[in-house]
């Protein structure tokens, strides 16, 4: 019998590592540091390419209760809401997360208005509380994350914060912080991968290293974009591994908080009594978005519930073995 | 796109001048220059001022000059398989070397490719057997055809295989470019994974006026009919503009506003 040669895509690029968290060797307080990236090949093709370093599930921290979240995902999270500190430790210790995505939600002027003296207490306590490696992401208003996220930055200086979001209009604030501080950076685009590469050619014009850079092409939950996000990761990943050295950043995505926006994951059952259990149903929505997420080549996922964390970390591993 | 710089050939005045005096910093600035403005391997020709007894050594000297100042594949334009070995053998100490080239005779072809074997090497195949330069598409196929077949037979990888169809000057015969890609087109075709296909750009607008024109709006042409590798100038801006423009037309790579700026930052 003949067997048949396995076809092989022979890719000429590669992925970058990007290393989020210091340990105190390198400068930092983590008990160690999460490296991303490194891909040679589309995710999960051993046979392509060994691949390095297993994408990584973060929990989603803010620094204020939220006040929308539905009844199913609050319960999983218990008393913890109260605190960022409380919550990002239960996250590392009982859920299981490999690092804690801290949203400065409070800062927003429309959500409390902190001050960037707040968020730098938060960012401290936080950090001082547990060992893992942070992503910071500020509240997603111009102004003032461009007031609160370097002050963030300089308070979290040499620990290899992941620290997010530039946008194409918005960059060379948190850029300079980020050079001065050996933080990483996040760039956002609006599911556009040529506004993606833009904002990462634009970073890497003030001196920013490639291989500090993590791409957020936002996220669509199932039934809602999902595919399209797919497959703009996809084509990225694609252009990545034939060379384009301008799209060869690991990617971030926002899986929690797009999947608890569908309707199909937050109305209560006496207004959808046909769609099953809502204590699941929620949490099955975001686990669906997450799986399909990590095989377009996702190396960060975010996350809300626990259950969630620990379903994906158990694929991670299948997918893995 | 493989771009393979041009510019490190002893016909150009100052690389002559800076063999004659043995002055490698012209050479180096010359390399550097070219890398940055996006050449992916630099061609290395020592010209014809070089008396023959003398051109094994200043190729060496060339190859050494480059070296010190980068690892990137260095192309070694030279039709005497003495002077090759010599050359690809210090290129390849750090880094990769072309063979710039053969011909299609069975016996070049097999002594050719037996050293791009020895040294994992590209090769580039001219259009060119003892009946002379290949005038038509078919005879420039059936060149094709042998070097792939001596490439195998060899066990050098059609990957490391640069096919040329020939560039002749325009104002010489100006039926020579529709033929040109029509035997790119068909070099595609001739195995899986296909071999690389490359011109010597400049050689078309040798002796006309409206040089970068020619120049440009061709190598489009050849792009969209399946060039892949090209010797030319990259520090003529206007031509690596079309030629990166075409390859996003194309969509070959992926657009960005910068992405002019993007290809240059690689």
């Amino acid at each position: 019998m003949t067997m048949l040669e396995e076809a092989k895509e022979k890719w000429t690029g590669a992925i970058n590592e990007v290393v989020i968290g210091a340990t105190k060797a390198e400068g930092g307080t983590r008990a160690a540091g999460v490296t991303i990236g490194g891909d040679k090949s589309l995710p999960f093709m051993h046979y392509e390419a060994p691949i390095k370093n297993r994408p990584i599930v973060a929990l989603e921290v803010w620094d204020r209760e939220p006040d929308d979240w539905p009844q199913p995902l609050m319960e999983a999270l218990g008393d913890a809401v109260k605190s960022p500190v409380a919550w990002a430790k239960k996250g590392i210790e009982e859920f299981g997360a490999d690092l804690i995505c801290l949203k400065l939600m409070s800062t927003h002027p429309d959500f409390g208005d902190a001050t960037a003296k707040d968020a730098v207490q938060t960012v401290k306590a936080v950090l001082a509380a547990t060992s893992a490696p942070l992503i910071i992401w500020g509240c997603e208003h111009d102004e003032k994350d461009n007031e609160v996220l370097p002050r963030c930055s300089e308070a979290a200086k040499g620990e290899k914060c992941l620290m997010g979001v530039v946008t194409e209009d918005n960059y060379k604030t948190l850029v300079a912080s980020c050079i001065a501080d050996g933080h990483s950076l996040i760039g956002l685009s609006p599911i556009d991968i040529n506004i993606a590469k833009q904002i990462n050619i634009l970073v890497m014009e003030m001196g920013f290293p490639a291989n500090r850079i993590v791409m957020y092409p936002t996220t669509g939950a199932l039934g809602y974009g999902l595919e399209y996000c797919y497959s703009i990761q996809e084509r990225g990943r694609v252009a990545a591994l034939s060379g384009d050295k301008m799209m060869a950043m690991p990617v971030i995505c926002m899986v929690g908080q797009e999947a608890w926006h569908a309707k199909e994951a937050r109305a209560p059952k006496e207004e959808a009594p046909d769609w099953g259990d809502e204590k699941t149903r929620g949490l099955f929505w975001e686990i669906a978005t997450a799986v399909a997420l990590l095989e377009a080549g996702s190396d960060i996922l975010v996350l809300r519930h626990p259950a969630a964390i620990k379903a994906t970390k158990d694929t991670i591993n299948k997918l893995m073995a | 796109m493989f771009v393979i710089g041009e510019r490190i050939n002893g016909m150009f005045t100052d690389i002559s001048q800076a063999i004659a005096a043995k002055d490698k910093k012209p050479v180096q600035a010359m390399a550097e220059k070219q890398l940055s403005a996006g050449a992916d391997a630099l061609d290395l020709n020592v010209g014809t001022k070089v008396p023959k007894a003398e051109r094994a050594q200043v190729m060496q000297w060339l190859v050494e000059a480059t070296r010190e100042v980068t690892a990137k594949p260095l192309a070694i334009d030279t039709p005497s398989l003495e002077i090759m070995r010599l050359a690809v053998a210090a290129a390849s100490a750090k880094g990769s070397a072309i063979i710039n080239s053969t011909t299609g005779q069975q016996d070049k072809l097999e002594a050719f490719m037996k050293l791009a074997k020895e040294f994992n090497a590209g090769i580039i195949g001219l259009a060119i057997d003892e009946k002379g330069v290949a005038a038509t598409a078919e005879a420039k196929v059936e060149i094709g055809m042998r070097t792939i077949a001596a490439a195998m037979e060899a066990g050098v990888s059609t990957e490391n295989v640069y096919l040329d169809p020939i560039t002749l000057p325009i104002n010489c015969n100006q039926a020579a470019p529709g033929i040109m890609l029509e035997t790119i087109r068909q070099f595609k075709l001739l195995s899986d994974p296909a071999p690389h296909v490359v011109i010597g750009l400049s050689n078309l607008s040798q002796g006309a006026s409206e040089r970068g024109l020619i120049n440009q709006i061709f190598l489009v042409m050849a792009i969209v009919a399946g060039l892949d590798a090209s010797i030319h100038d990259p520090l003529d801006e206007e031509l690596t503009d079309a030629m990166i423009t075409a390859e996003l037309l194309l969509n070959k790579t992926i657009y960005s506003d910068s992405y002019l700026k993007a290809y240059r930052q690689k």
